[in-house]
């Protein structure tokens, strides 16, 4: 096969950093409100009926949100080998307890509802609210350690080694910058949850929904702000130095890597780049208005827009780093070494540009069937068939 | 067995994906059988088979959602415990694993809800589109996962890159078509068919004995007979391909299966049963069937299949090869592009037996220092432990002959003896619903355990694949995982009995025109039953 090289290297490999952050951005928009509901569902649901209603919101739809997270470590496997050879491993415990959530939640979804025992529902309303919750936070503490850079090294024969002891590497990740980014997600999560139930609830449900939301979003901005600052004083960057190829090998002991005092450095080379921190923060604060006048489509794609802005500075401020290492930068992961080989990157492209258009456009016709408002008429008059 | 990290995590990703494979079969095969139903309620207008649609998909739904969760966990533990298996494969086999998702998962889980919450807000043909959607699904999901898998068996379209100290690329095609994979597909999938075909008719077989949901049962068993029968006779034939495409792909592994140690005169005789030796090498009070291996393996009376020890010796040729491999890889790993084109071509010549080197790291942390002994010693490594392999392999030929029977049986019951089913047959078909499982269980063990020592067959070792985790964190998520599953197991089993007893949400009748067209045949039934006859 020769018709990959009509594509260059380099241009392939920046389409796949911008597919990989696609599909962050698609897991956020979709499986980000399921989170959201779950960390919101003790507090907007009072009775069994509104949790149900609740519940019943995403009910119909988590399972397609979820592929997003299942595509999301499948594309990073294929196009990016190292960065799921070397973040899964290194985050093992945190991506234990991330995994738990995951398998827990669709049980608890799709199990809740069958028995009567109150007990019994309960107590699978706290495993949805933790796998909501959990993993919302647990993300952002981990942008929040890519940002700051891990602490791993190659071998010759690139094996991936991390560094301290077993309980440090779980303990470790939670550093207050870390933390704080982990508020960052969690709390737009709840955001968007929120504007999610403002959109498909009513009533009680909708009430609570919107007024939660709206301190979320107020809790999402500033957060961010402060991390923005944060960043620029007490952040150190990182920048390859000395020549190097971007079409070359995919092996990180080809560069050399130096720590620098900021990442923020990045928006005096490329100022555009703050298109995407001013439009989080805009969306974020859009969509806290929003939610106080009670706007529904409107404040769900401000929501949107405050997800978009947010995950993408990072990876534009980042750029082109992916996942630099703290103690051995010269191991660091970027887009110019640690893709696929061409020919994969060329041929995972295809299929997606095949297979992407028609997963938005039948998950499109699924959210049209499904549009308008779960009411607590719709739960009860078909009690043993929704959730 | 001493245990350390790569027994812990071999441990651990056995038991996860046998595990997931408890759901799979069944999710594969119900969401056929479920579809198969409603095209016959949307074709025929009969609301018993719209009851018979939203019964079985209410237990599809409680094993799919489990199939689902638990596929998460495979995922992602490539990363997680195999990280240089990761780094050194991703760029192959990740791209299946990546297509499965864009092709097949985000298919069956965007529709599945749509098919449980649909019913009230589609046209009767768009909800049965929905259906074959979410089979449809599934089904592909298994074929990339298998084409995934098919690679590790027999790694074709691919060649080790020295710059980036991996396996990449270099035929898509290949890998797609790869035989093994396309074998294994089919294999898998009709495994998956009988498993639902029994389950169907284990559980209508267990209404019948009850007197309950009788109309509801018998027209079950029908289509499941009839589905059960095609798909038993497929997973025979194509489990025998499977064996016939390893005779030139992993010689290894079948010889292992026949527990034949010595290379046999052509055609080779099949061992019905034994006790296979691993320290002598041999077979004691093996029951032949004279040329019955040599047809399989290689359906020729002339071709020789190679024994264990025959093997054993090609595996220290390749070691020997494998060493100089990794000496040049040395020198250009060293050089990067100013490497010595002599040595280029040396290393070309022997990058085939790469992996074969790395068996050596087990014993030392340079292939080239490897003694005498260690290369003995790690080409005997090349065997896996055959009596396990040689046993469950037994087990499950035995019942997929059994299940070639059992639905043979149903099937002419049902369609020439009028839906009667005699009692004891009823019970031996609810007895029988636990067997398919273990035959799959015992399929996978063979495939998997019988590639040992290799992760990727004769490209790495699996001692060699594993992230370098501590020891007390694999043991944590081994703990976290059984104790998990094991309570969703207890939690998904009690739901799907209650479900079972409380059957249908309501029983519907069959209509009144149909009772009348066959009416004749209804009352040539010997045991007449509860159906009610419109008034005559």
């Amino acid at each position: 096969m020769i018709l990959h090289e009509l594509v260059s290297y380099e241009f392939l490999r920046v389409v796949w950093w911008l597919l990989l952050g696609v599909l962050l951005i698609g897991f956020a928009l979709t499986d980000g409100f399921d989170m959201g509901v779950g960390a919101l569902l003790p507090f907007v649901g009072k009775t069994d009926v509104e949790r149900r209603v609740a519940i019943n919101t995403v009910g119909p739809v988590w399972e397609g949100n979820q592929v997003w997270f299942i595509l999301g470590g499948g594309a990073i496997f294929a196009a990016w080998p190292p960065l799921y050879a070397v973040s899964f491993s290194g985050f093992y415990l945190a991506m234990f307890v991330i995994l738990a959530a995951f398998i827990v939640r669709p049980v608890a979804f799709k199990y809740r509802s069958k028995r009567d025992d109150p007990r019994w529902r309960s107590a699978w309303d706290w495993a949805l609210f933790a796998s909501g919750a959990i993993p919302a936070l647990l993300f952002g503490v981990a942008v929040g350690n890519v940002l700051q850079g891990v602490p791993f090294h190659f071998t010759d024969d690139l094996h991936t080694i991390y560094e301290g002891v077993w309980y440090m590497k779980f303990a470790g990740l939670l550093d207050p910058f870390s933390v704080l980014a982990g508020v960052v997600s969690l709390s737009m999560l709840v955001m968007h949850g929120g504007a999610w139930l403002t959109l498909k609830a009513e009533g009680a449900v909708q009430h609570r929904a919107r007024a939660i939301g709206s301190v979320a979003a107020l809790v999402a901005v500033a957060a961010y702000a402060v991390a923005g600052v944060w960043m620029a004083f007490g952040i150190d960057g990182y920048r390859i130095v000395g020549d190097y190829v971007t079409g070359g090998p995919s092996n990180p002991l080809h560069f050399d890597v130096e720590r620098t005092t900021t990442w923020l450095t990045a928006y005096a080379e490329r100022p555009w780049i703050v298109v995407a921190p001013v439009i989080g923060i805009l969306g974020g604060v859009l969509t806290f208005l929003g939610l106080r006048a009670g706007r529904e489509v409107s404040t769900l794609l401000f929501s949107k827009m405050a997800i978009l802005g947010v995950i993408s500075s990072v990876g534009l401020t980042m750029f082109p780093f992916i996942m630099p290492s703290s103690s051995d930068p010269q191991s660091s992961l970027t887009v110019w070494n640690s893709s696929s080989s061409h020919l994969t990157l060329f041929i995972m492209l295809v299929v997606t540009v095949i297979f992407m258009p028609l997963i938005l456009m039948y998950t499109a016709w699924v959210y049209k069937v499904l549009w308008g408002k779960v009411t607590e008429a719709d739960v009860t008059e078909n009690s043993h068939s929704v959730y | 067995m001493e245990f350390g990290i790569v027994e812990l995590s071999r441990l651990q990703f056995a038991m996860t994906a046998m595990y997931h494979f408890l759901f799979v079969p069944l999710t594969l095969g119900l969401s056929i059988l479920v579809a198969i139903m409603e095209t016959v309620y949307v074709m025929t207008n009969r609301p018993i088979w719209r009851q018979m649609t939203k019964f079985w998909g209410t237990l599809f739904g409680i094993n799919f959602v489990l199939g689902v969760a638990t596929g998460i966990t495979m995922e992602f533990q490539f990363g997680m415990n195999w990280s240089y298996y990761s780094h050194y494969v991703g760029d192959i086999f990740g791209a299946p694993l990546a297509i499965e998702g864009l092709m097949a998962f985000f298919l069956e889980a965007t529709f599945v809800g749509l098919f449980f919450f649909g019913w009230d807000k589609l046209s009767k043909v768009a909800h049965l589109t929905v259906a074959w959607l979410v089979a449809i699904g599934s089904n592909f999901s298994a074929l990339w996962i298998l084409i995934a898998n098919g690679w590790m068996q027999n790694p074709v379209g691919a060649e080790f890159n020295p710059q980036t100290m991996r396996m990449e690329m270099t035929d898509f095609f290949a890998v797609l078509f790869n035989e093994v994979a396309q074998a294994k597909f089919v294999h898998t999938v009709s495994a998956g068919y009988v498993t639902a075909s029994v389950f169907v008719i284990g559980v209508s077989a267990w209404y019948l004995l009850k007197g309950r949901h009788t109309e509801l049962a018998r027209r079950s068993i029908t289509v499941a007979a009839a589905f059960g029968l095609a798909s038993a006779f497929s997973v025979v034939l194509l489990g025998d391909e499977s064996g016939y495409s390893a005779t030139h792909s992993q010689k290894m592994k079948l010889a292992a299966i026949e527990a034949m140690w010595e290379t046999h005169e052509a055609p080779a005789p099949f061992n019905l049963i034994g006790f296979p030796d691993q320290e002598t090498r041999e077979t004691h009070y093996a029951i032949e069937i004279p040329w019955a291996m040599g047809l399989i393996g290689t359906r020729s009376l002339t071709t020789e299949i190679p024994g264990i020890n025959d093997l054993v010796a090609q595996a220290e040729t390749r070691i020997r090869s494998g060493i100089i491999a990794y000496d040049a890889l040395m020198h250009i790993r060293e050089m990067r592009d100013a490497a010595d084109p002599a040595v280029m071509a040396t290393f070309e010549e022997h990058s085939a037996d790469l992996g074969f080197a790395f068996l050596l790291k087990k014993y030392v942390e340079d292939p080239r220092t490897a003694t005498e002994d260690q290369i003995v010693a790690a080409s005997n490594d090349t065997v896996p432990t055959v009596w396990p392999l040689f046993w469950a392999f037994r087990i499950m030929v035995a019942l997929g002959f059994g299940f070639i029977g059992t639905m043979a049986y149903f099937f002419y019951r049902a369609s020439f003896k009028g839906m009667n089913f005699p009692r004891p047959a009823l019970w031996l078909a609810v007895v029988m619903v636990p067997a398919p499982w273990i035959a799959a269980e015992m399929g996978w063990f063979v495939a998997e355990f019988g590639r040992q020592p290799w992760t990727v067959d004769g490209v790495l070792p699996t001692a060699m694949s594993v992230s370098a985790l501590s020891i007390t964190e694999v043991a944590l998520t081994l703990a976290g995982f059984i104790a998990f599953y094991t309570v969703l197991f207890i939690i998904e089993m009690g739901l799907m009995l209650k479900y079972i007893r409380k059957g249908p949400f309501q029983d519907v009748a069959e209509t009144d025109a149909w009772v009348l067209r066959h009416h004749d045949r209804l009352a040539g039934r010997r045991n007449a039953d509860a159906i009610a006859m419109p008034a005559e």
